[in-house]
């Protein structure tokens, strides 16, 4: 059944001007959520509970419903307990965090309380990339108004519930957007993943049970706790339910940040939100998620919307919803070289298959986009991301080699073309 | 040259410190401070840093590699970090950077003789929706460029006017109209 976005009323930015003033937020219902978990109708299990019901699939990219990824944590034991929160926002594609951070701060710093709350954490760690410093210093303003107002500190609200809450700043790497990456960076050290297990619920921060939620994800939780999971299940696609801030760029007439329900048509997001193609060419491709996610030819999105099992079905994923357009005239094998060169560049370096197989694939498309390939280049660069996938410590190697095998894959005319025959017979 | 904080900057430390339950944690704020002020973090501002944390200065030093926003050496007045991944790429990135080379006649990596302006190539910045665009020296980013928008900024910026920030676009459904 097509979801119904054309009627759907924004709610992580609703057309409010100056919601990012606490007071104006405050008039508008504002920590109201807040105040009502911390009253004697709730306890931070049933918050667990409810958030759960609601099925909030992270909106990083990694799709996983957030409650339960609360419920992981471990008993309180009296030492400490952190939530860090992931605003590192680097998968090129992707520019929809910083859209909260700007135009509704309090609402994610009001979900990040509740959900401390409800893992019982002592402190509160935003972690935002070193870019983003404009939108670091609204943090930090927002942040220090929740504090003077109450909501943030000891014993909050009159009631039992202490916690900090500080923001942290990057200083450029994507590998940081990874969860244990991230912790590595906020321990302040080089960004590299650790190994799983143990989970960051089991030993994250300086060893602690720890919880990384994506700030889009940790946004939607004070609308759960106002309006239910009910409610929170009822908007846009079934497996995937909620409001999604999809990020529409590339060759569209109007790019930029939407809020509507999950699930909404491909087709209609790039005809009618996003205005159609610019400059009237045909449409040639899609990438849904981020530059990991496979990218969809136009003759492959009859029917397909944006949510996790509709995307999965085309042969994609949902990522991060930063959809970027790509009209007829665009060379596939300059955007994959290019793709290619950013997972090169970004490699941490830690695992051998990442740090050379990254390395191999930029070379290889980059003589391919030159003219110097020959047609088994392009089986040696399928048969490269095999031994990439499902290799090392992290998925930045998966992300590397996705895009490339299904590029290849689903453009094999094209990059055919523009490689030599190969003199030998293929193996 | 001998580096060295303020009184303030000190205390700003002490400060940091105080949000973690140990000291390393306060390494990526510190080389921030650093760099605000002395502009980049060369190694002897490392060993500042390290010195002033009391932490190795092979950790400071590790860590100031690995983030590719810490300048390592002095750059130009004004860095200009020029997105060409992916949206940008496809929106007309490369010809800003080679609008810019040519413009300032420098490459990228390379700094004008006058020590004004460096030029980076950069991967994602996280605007793709207001492609292509660039950021200037770890701060502002300008949007939507166009040649004729990047011959305004350089103008402004050889006077020393930064661009003013630049809010994100509020997007709202448009019905269709037929």
């Amino acid at each position: 059944m097509a979801v119904d976005w054309r009627s759907y009323k924004p709610v992580l930015i609703p057309d409010i001007p100056n919601l990012n003033d606490i007071d104006v937020y405050i008039k508008n219902g504002g920590y109201e959520s807040l105040k009502k978990v911390l009253s004697d109708d709730w306890t931070p299990v049933s918050v667990v509970d409810e958030v759960k019901a609601a099925n909030i699939r992270g909106r990083g990219g990694a799709g996983f419903n957030a409650g339960l990824k609360w419920s992981f944590m471990p008993q309180p034991d009296g030492g400490p307990r952190y939530l860090a929160c992931n605003g590192d926002e680097s998968e090129p594609g992707t520019f929809k965090d910083r859209m909260i951070f700007e135009y509704n701060p309090h609402l994610f710093i009001e979900g990040a309380l509740i959900a401390a709350y409800a893992m019982q954490c002592t402190t509160i760690y935003v972690y935002i990339r070193g870019e983003y410093i404009n939108w670091i210093n609204m943090m930090d303003k927002a942040l220090q108004d929740a504090y003077s107002k109450g909501f943030i500190g000891n014993n909050i609200l009159g009631s039992d519930f202490s916690v900090n809450f500080y923001t942290h700043s990057g200083a450029g790497a994507y590998i940081c957007g990874e969860e244990t990456s991230m912790l590595e960076s906020l321990e302040g050290k080089r960004g590299y993943p650790r190994v799983k297990p143990p989970f960051p619920a089991q030993r994250g921060l300086w060893g602690r049970p720890t919880t990384i939620n994506n700030i889009e994800t940790l946004a939607n939780v004070p609308l759960v706790i106002n309006n239910g999971a009910d409610w929170f299940k009822g908007i846009g696609a079934e497996n995937h339910p909620g409001p999604i801030l999809y990020g529409i760029s590339g060759h569209v007439n109007r790019p930029g940040v939407y809020e509507l329900p999950s699930g909404v048509p491909v087709l209609d997001l790039i005809d009618e939100v996003a205005g159609g193609v610019k400059n009237g060419k045909k449409l040639k491709a899609i990438i849904p998620g981020g530059s990991s996610t496979p990218v969809l030819r136009a003759d492959q999105l009859d029917g397909v919307s944006m949510d996790s099992d509709s995307l999965r079905e085309a042969g994609s994923m949902l990522g991060t919803a930063g959809l970027v357009v790509i009209d007829e005239d665009t060379d596939m094998i300059d955007l994959l070289w290019r793709i290619a060169h950013f997972y090169h560049h970004e490699s941490c370096g830690q695992c051998t298959p990442c740090r050379e197989g990254t390395g191999w694939l930029e070379k290889i498309l980059l003589k391919i986009k030159n003219g110097d390939g020959e047609v088994k280049d392009l089986d040696l660069l399928l048969d490269l991301t095999t031994q990439m996938e499902g290799r090392t410590i992290c998925a930045l190697a998966d992300a590397a080699a996705w895009p490339v095998r299904h590029t290849i894959n689903r453009f094999r005319d094209e990059f055919e073309a523009r490689c030599k025959k190969s003199v030998h017979a293929m193996a | 040259m001998k580096y060295e904080f303020s009184k303030e900057e000190l205390e700003q430390i002490e400060q940091i410190k105080a949000r973690y339950p140990e000291v390393k944690p306060a390494t990526l704020p510190v080389l921030w401070i650093a760099q605000k002020k002395f502009g980049h973090v060369e190694p002897e501002v490392q060993k500042l840093v390290a010195k002033t944390l009391e932490l190795p200065e092979s950790h400071v030093h590790g860590v100031a590699e690995f983030y590719t926003q810490y300048y390592k050496k002095e750059q130009g007045k004004f860095v200009l970090d020029v997105c060409t991944c992916l949206s940008c790429q496809i929106c007309g990135g490369y010809d800003i950077l080679h609008y810019l080379e040519d413009k300032l006649g420098i490459k990228n990596g390379e700094t004008t003789e006058d020590k004004m302006f460096t030029i980076q190539q950069v991967e994602c910045l996280g605007a793709c929706g207001y492609a292509p665009m660039m950021q200037i020296t770890n701060g502002v980013y300008v949007n939507h460029l166009t040649k004729e928008k990047v011959d305004k900024v350089i103008d402004g910026l050889k006077k020393g006017e930064v661009p003013e920030f630049e809010k994100m676009e509020m997007r709202k459904v448009k019905p269709q109209e037929n």
